[in-house]
């Protein structure tokens, strides 16, 4: 063996830094977060499984394999976006090929003036004083691996600015694709400001266009939540097994602020999605539903973390799962309540059916609590097809696989109805409805 | 219609019914009276198809079928139709699309198309008229937050939307006001027809007021133990069960 090949994944993506770093875009400013990005994943490392964050997810075997940092440059691909439009969904369409926002086959319909949405490396050179306002303050790069990993390596995504008073009104769809013919990592970065008074509806959604190598996205996504704003943000994953994603979203919200996400998975070989949010205003909600299916080998990985900071804040979680095969689930969900954040309201939720005996899943809830005024409840169950209810659906005359179907149809129709833009909503009722067939 | 000959059943290595015998004729109405515990609902359960009882013996020939090899949706299309003791709620499960998938998959299994939707929803009102059914409430999950009464009033109200041959009405009585107990009733009585047979399962004669039987049978300890007309309700009622017991015992 030669001492090439020993050296570690960490130390590999260490030194590919410093070979790419110079054609990577941004001033100084932001070469200078590269640089402590590339410091502190260095220092951090890629995490093991004794890594209590990671000890479900084995990063360490995903970067295991034959992978090479993704060309970072714009990337020219075959692909008609039309393929991954929403029927009926009338929205504003960006499509990102492998993280780089392509300026082809994306389609603002009559855009605001006001609103500023285009690529990220644009955005570095025609706001800079937004993105020395906001790049990287959401998402720390000192408190994961991939943060950092991702804020060094950034070259392109998303960046959306939604002034003070706007109300966006169409939504805005995120077609994400991945379209790698060798194995790559990848790191899209989005940062999306939201102004005072502020509403806009995002939807991301995630495909792979003709993927047959493993690949691996590690994305970004950092939103700023200004006070009394309004922020609808869906993300539906619907990769092929060769998707290999560890996805992080990381919010703030200032006072008076709502905040509502979903978090769909219907397919991908290996997905983990964290979601941090900092409630650092009074007054804000905050409104976290997931919902995922799993089959074959799948992982599907949902780690949320809400930090309670101020008072009469409001946060509410609904993760729902269905593990079919030999799928693995994991739902890790973490509230902080700070010393300030009197009067808080947080529920969690964690239900999963298991549809076979080799399918499993991981729940736990994690409430650190240090204020005394403060309501939180969490809870979690898991199990099988309720039979009374399968046997009074059979006894009425339907078959077992149609009584299955609208059992499991009925799991998931509440998170399905927190979804408010219905196109988006009849979109995902007929594909969960092919995927339970 | 239904011929249950030497049937022996039980649950988990517990045999309950023991050596059941009954003969039900088209349009027939039989009430199946007797105390706790001696097998009535094992009875209803195993008739519907319910896996997690095991029948030992004994035959059970529905229209000259045997249904005891039948799945429970299959007896159900083949006309059975069990109006549960305790019917569960269904959360999300919506009670009218559930109805027309059922009436759809019936349809299906005796070779008939699809029901067109317009006929579907003039069915629905119709039927919810029978069992003063609110609209609202069959457009809810099904049992959903029902009350008691309204939850058995949504059995008799699916039992006259699948149209059964013959139905089994298990307990339907229990945890009904008289109000409630007549509107159930009122619907059964307009139900029944020259071909069509109800089983009705019962602890008291209050409900056999109501829906008049034309046999009565008595069962104890997993069997038939004494059959009359419906002056045996009434004279249960007076007399209590003990005396049954006691002739069981003796005989």
């Amino acid at each position: 063996m030669t001492a090439v090949e020993k050296i570690s994944a960490t130390e590999k993506l260490a030194s590919d830094f410093e070979v790419v770093k110079k054609n990577l875009p941004g001033n100084s400013f932001v070469q200078n977060i590269r640089q402590k990005a590339i410091e502190s994943f260095s220092a951090i490392g890629i995490p093991a499984r004794k890594n209590e964050e990671y000890k479900y997810s084995n990063v360490q075997k995903l970067f295991g394999e034959g992978w090479k940092v993704g060309k970072l440059e714009n990337w020219k691909v075959d692909v008609q976006p039309g393929k991954y439009f929403i029927s009926n969904l009338d929205a504003h369409i960006i499509v990102l090929v492998n993280g780089f926002f392509s300026e082809e086959l994306s389609s603002l319909k009559d855009p605001d003036k006001t609103i500023v949405v285009s690529s990220l490396q644009k955005a570095f050179e025609k706001y800079p004083e937004l993105i020395e306002k906001h790049l990287s303050t959401c998402a720390d790069i000192n408190s994961d691996a991939f943060i950092a990993l991702n804020t060094a390596y950034t070259a392109d995504g998303v960046f959306i600015n939604v002034p003070d008073n706007t109300v966006v009104e169409k939504p805005i769809h995120i077609i994400n694709l991945i379209a790698a013919k060798e194995s790559r990592l990848f790191f899209p970065r989005n940062l999306f400001i939201v102004g005072k008074n502020a509403q806009v509806q995002l939807v991301e959604t995630f495909d792979t266009h003709d993927l047959r190598v493993k690949a691996i996205g590690a994305s970004v996504t950092e939103i700023a939540i200004d006070e009394n704003a309004k922020v609808q943000y869906y993300r539906l994953q619907n990769e092929n097994e060769n998707g290999q994603q560890i996805n992080t979203v990381c919010t703030s919200q200032q006072r008076n602020s709502h905040f509502d996400t979903n978090t769909v998975t219907l397919s991908g070989g290996w997905v983990r999605n964290n979601l941090n949010i900092a409630l650092n205003g009074e007054n804000c909600e905050t409104h976290l539903n997931g919902l995922f299916l799993a089959s074959e080998n799948n992982y599907v990985d949902n780690h949320t973390l809400i930090d309670h900071r101020k008072p009469h804040c409001e946060s509410n979680q609904t993760y729902k799962g269905i593990l079919d095969g030999k799928s693995t689930g994991v739902f890790n969900g973490k509230i902080f309540v700070q010393r300030d954040a009197q009067k808080t309201n947080a529920y969690q939720s964690s239900k999963n059916i298991l549809l076979s005996d080799d399918a499993t899943i991981n729940t736990k809830p994690q409430l650190e609590i240090y204020a005394d005024d403060v309501k939180c409840s969490h809870g979690s169950s898991t199990g099988r097809i309720d039979e009374d209810a399968l046997f009074y659906l059979r006894a009425r005359g339907l078959s077992i696989e149609s009584a299955k179907k609208l059992l499991l149809h009925a799991f998931v129709n509440d998170v399905l109805q927190t979804i408010r833009i219905d196109a988006l909503r009849e979109h995902l009722e007929t594909l969960i409805h092919k995927k339970l067939d | 219609m239904l011929s249950i000959k030497n049937l022996r059943a039980g649950i988990e290595g517990k045999e309950i019914i023991k050596g059941f015998n009954l003969e039900v004729k088209a349009g027939e109405v039989h009430a199946i009276m007797g105390p706790n515990g001696s097998g009535k609902s094992t009875l209803s359960n195993v008739l519907a198809g319910r896996e997690d009882y095991v029948v030992t013996s004994g035959e059970v020939l529905f229209k000259e079928k045997n249904i005891l090899e039948m799945s429970p949706e299959d007896r159900a299309r083949e006309g059975l139709f069990l109006a549960f003791q305790y019917p569960i709620e269904i959360p999300g499960v919506s009670n009218i699309n559930f109805l027309k998938t059922a009436i759809n998959e019936i349809r299906a299994y005796k070779g008939l198309p699809p029901m067109e939707a317009k006929d579907f929803l003039k069915m629905v009102k119709e039927k919810q008229a029978l069992v003063e059914l609110q609209g609202s409430l069959a457009n809810r999950s099904v049992n959903e937050g029902f009350s008691g009464g309204e939850k058995k009033r949504n059995e008799i109200f699916q039992m006259a939307m699948l149209e059964p041959t013959l139905a089994i009405l298990d307990e339907t009585d229990s945890g009904l006001d008289i109000d409630a107990l007549r509107i159930v009733a009122n619907g059964v009585n307009k139900l029944r027809s020259p071909q069509r047979s109800f089983i009705v399962i019962t602890h008291y004669q209050r409900l056999l007021d109501y829906i008049v039987p034309d046999y009565v049978h008595v069962m104890y300890e997993g069997k038939i133990v004494k059959s009359g007309g419906k002056e045996l309700a009434l004279e249960l009622e007076e007399k209590g069960y003990d005396w049954i017991k006691k002739e069981a015992v003796e005989a």
